[in-house]
């Protein structure tokens, strides 16, 4: 399990240690091939977002979640389907491992009408109320203080229903962020915070961001039991969260969690991400690779033979293949529609 | 029917929508225990209880932000920003979340969050707690943006807030709490989108809103002694705007003055003066006169202050200009 430091009266030096690995054993067979998938599904998903931006297909902003996998994955899967999540602008990946239709959501990025957002959202603001997905959003920390509320809103109802809200590390240097953890100690909500540490706000390292570079001591001063975990391995972090999960949804209090991650392409698609960082740290970064290393774990462990595993990289690009088919399919919207949605209709 | 204050008929309209609806509540900096830092919830902790008049932390953006996540899942809250000027710090959320919920999911979730604050000057607060911010928040779609000026639109305007299911901004006046007047007994809504006309008259219209229609109501009482007959509008709703209203006044009158407290560039003044122009040019028999708040920060000695606000005398002055007499 990630190690966790409790709040105390003096903020110690204290680096927690990362959690490397997960044990096999614990878990069925379908469980794990069910994360190698969906962690695959992430990646060829975004590999084929891009080279769909590149041909135009796709405008605007666009961040992917390559190399962020095992954190997206090993975080979703242990939430219920009635708990929520919020999300930032690189939220690709946690959309289609929550279910939402992979199709809706490229059509989303193509600005179709039958994208999730109606063609109205785009890249950075997928969405789905059905599965509790209550979005992706653009300004850095912004979504932060909405999900306390949905955890208010939890509260206020005395339902059992948890809130997800994951973000940058660069989301935690912004006054949303400090303020929204504020109150969800002060009032005792349900939201579990997840920090996706990537290393960098776009060419910013973390170090030269955040006076404090253990981002799990942030939660600390507001009382908030700060957590730590190798977020390029699935099973370490599903692990973790599902234990926090339902702490959270237990004690109804907020835990914060610091996912150790890098993302392997540029900030956005507008970025080549190489100013800022040098090729022997991506290098290092590339050979702890969450999807590969997890592939080989399962073959090593003779969970999967190779004959499933490229099985199953059939099957993830065929149904990427599905997504690009349906959102070519789909129109765009009718510009008479064009004002539609700015103000919800009365019921 | 008896009259009442402008806050015993905001009071008035909370007590009655939070015993109908479980899912609204109050949130904001000293709505409870201090009993409302301009007692508009004076009363309502002992009623509802601490669960729905939340007393916050001094944090307006993430409170604004936390109504407004709270509003995603079909509560309806009713945040206190303690004055319009705090709104500056909250900007983000209100502009940038809030108000683009509905739009930018393709309207798969809503945001259905009432913000009241006071504004407005005059009573010596100087520079940074003196703003009139309402073109600010208006020129936000998805925004709805209110400023009643009596009682009754008081009251019958934070009902319809509530149940709008839009992020609503309710724009109080520090100097109307204590006004006076009549509110229809039982219930009362009044609709967004509809300008009121507070005075018919034939010479010249007058359009205002919030505390300058009292200002409006007294210049045009002057007037008529003079003989000039003056009517005047109150917006009551700044987004949406009722043109017909105005443009019809216009037709009749040929002549129209805006008073706002604001400063009077880019202003809703201008957005009036704007759409008056754009729809009823021709029967405008002279220029549009524009009554503003002189652009400075707001300064402190009273003589100063003064000077900066519009008063009913430059409004008389206006009129009498527009009218050439
Ligand atoms: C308030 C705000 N400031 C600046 C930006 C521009 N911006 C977009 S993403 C980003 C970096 C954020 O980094 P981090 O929180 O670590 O998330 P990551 O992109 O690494 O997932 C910046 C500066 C923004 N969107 N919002
Ligand atoms: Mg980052």
């Amino acid at each position: 399990m990630g190690q966790s430091q409790k709040p105390t009266d003096r903020i110690s030096d204290a680096e927690l240690p990362v959690r490397e690995a997960g044990d096999l054993g614990n878990y069925e067979n379908d469980q794990l091939l069910d994360f190698y998938a969906s962690m695959l599904f992430v990646r060829r998903f975004e590999e084929r977002v891009a080279e769909m931006y590149l041909r135009a297909k796709i405008g605007g902003y666009c961040h992917l979640n390559i190399g962020e996998e095992a954190t997206v994955v090993g975080t979703l899967k242990a939430l219920r389907e009635d708990d929520y999540f919020f999300g930032s602008y690189r939220t690709h990946g946690f959309a289609i491992v929550r279910d939402l239709a992979p199709g809706a959501v490229m059509a989303e990025l193509f600005g179709k009408r039958d994208g999730c957002a109606r063609g109205r959202g785009g890249s950075m603001h997928l969405v789905d109320p059905d599965r509790r997905f209550m979005g992706g959003y653009g300004i850095v920390g912004g979504s932060i203080p909405l999900s306390t509320g949905v955890a208010f809103a939890s509260k206020y109802r005395s339902t059992d229903e948890i809130v997800m809200s994951v973000f940058g590390d660069g989301a935690t240097n912004i006054g949303a962020f400090h303020e929204a953890l504020n109150m969800a100690s002060l009032w005792k909500l349900p939201n579990l915070f997840i920090c996706t540490n990537n290393q960098y706000g776009m060419g910013t390292s973390v170090a030269r961001a955040s006076a404090v570079t253990e981002l799990w001591k942030k939660g600390v001063a507001y009382d908030i039991p700060g957590y730590k975990v190798n977020g390029m391995d699935v099973l370490a972090v599903y692990q973790l969260t599902k234990k926090l999960v339902e702490e959270v949804r237990r004690t109804k209090e907020p835990i914060f969690v610091e996912c150790v991650t890098y993302r392997y392409r540029g900030h956005s698609m507008a970025d080549a991400g190489k100013n800022y960082r040098t090729d022997e740290e991506m290098a290092a970064w590339r050979k702890r690779d969450p999807v590969e290393n997890f592939r080989k774990r399962l073959l090593e462990g003779e969970i999967f033979t190779q004959k499933d595993a490229d099985a199953i990289e059939e099957e993830v690009l065929a149904k990427v293949q599905d997504a690009v088919d349906y959102a070519e399919a789909s129109p765009f919207p009718d510009v008479a529609d064009l004002q539609q949605f700015v103000y919800a209709e009365n019921a | 029917m008896a009259e009442i204050t402008y806050r015993e008929a905001l009071r008035d309209a909370l007590i009655e929508e939070m015993d109908q609806d479980p899912d609204v509540f109050i949130m904001g900096e000293e709505v409870g225990v201090f009993q409302g830092a301009y007692k508009v919830t004076e009363g309502l902790l002992d009623r509802f209880g601490e669960k729905r008049v939340v007393d916050t932390p001094i944090a307006e953006e993430g409170f604004i932000g936390i109504g407004a996540g709270a509003a995603m899942t079909g509560l309806r809250p009713v945040v206190e920003l303690m004055t319009i000027n705090f709104g500056m710090v909250a900007m983000d959320q209100i502009a940038n979340h809030a108000a683009k919920i509905s739009y930018m999911f393709g309207g798969r979730l809503k945001c259905p969050m009432v913000i009241r604050a006071p504004g407005g000057g005059g009573q010596q607060l100087t520079a940074q707690h003196s703003h009139s911010l309402d073109v600010w928040f208006a020129y936000i779609p998805g925004l709805k943006v209110v400023a009643p000026a009596v009682p009754a639109d008081a009251k019958g305007m934070l009902k319809t807030a509530i149940r709008d299911d839009n992020p609503v901004m309710f724009l109080e006046h520090l100097w109307l709490y204590n006004t006076k007047g009549v509110v229809p007994e039982g219930e009362h809504t009044v609709p967004f989108g509809e300008a009121d006309v507070k005075r018919v008259g034939s010479d010249v219209t007058l359009i205002a809103h919030s505390r300058m229609v009292l200002f409006a109501l007294q210049a045009a009482a002057q007037l008529s002694e003079e003989g000039i007959s003056v009517e005047v509008i109150d917006l009551r709703s700044i987004r949406p705007l009722d043109a017909e209203t105005l443009v019809h006044s216009v037709q009749k009158t040929n002549h129209c003055v805006i008073a706002e407290e604001e400063h009077r560039s880019f202003g809703v003044n201008a957005e009036v003066a704007a759409t008056i122009y754009e729809e009823a040019f021709d029967y405008l028999d002279a220029p549009i006169e524009r009554v503003g708040g002189v652009e400075v920060p707001m300064p402190y000695s009273k003589p100063l202050e003064q000077e900066v606000i519009p008063s009913p005398a430059k409004i008389v002055d206006a009129v009498k200009r527009t009218l050439g007499s």
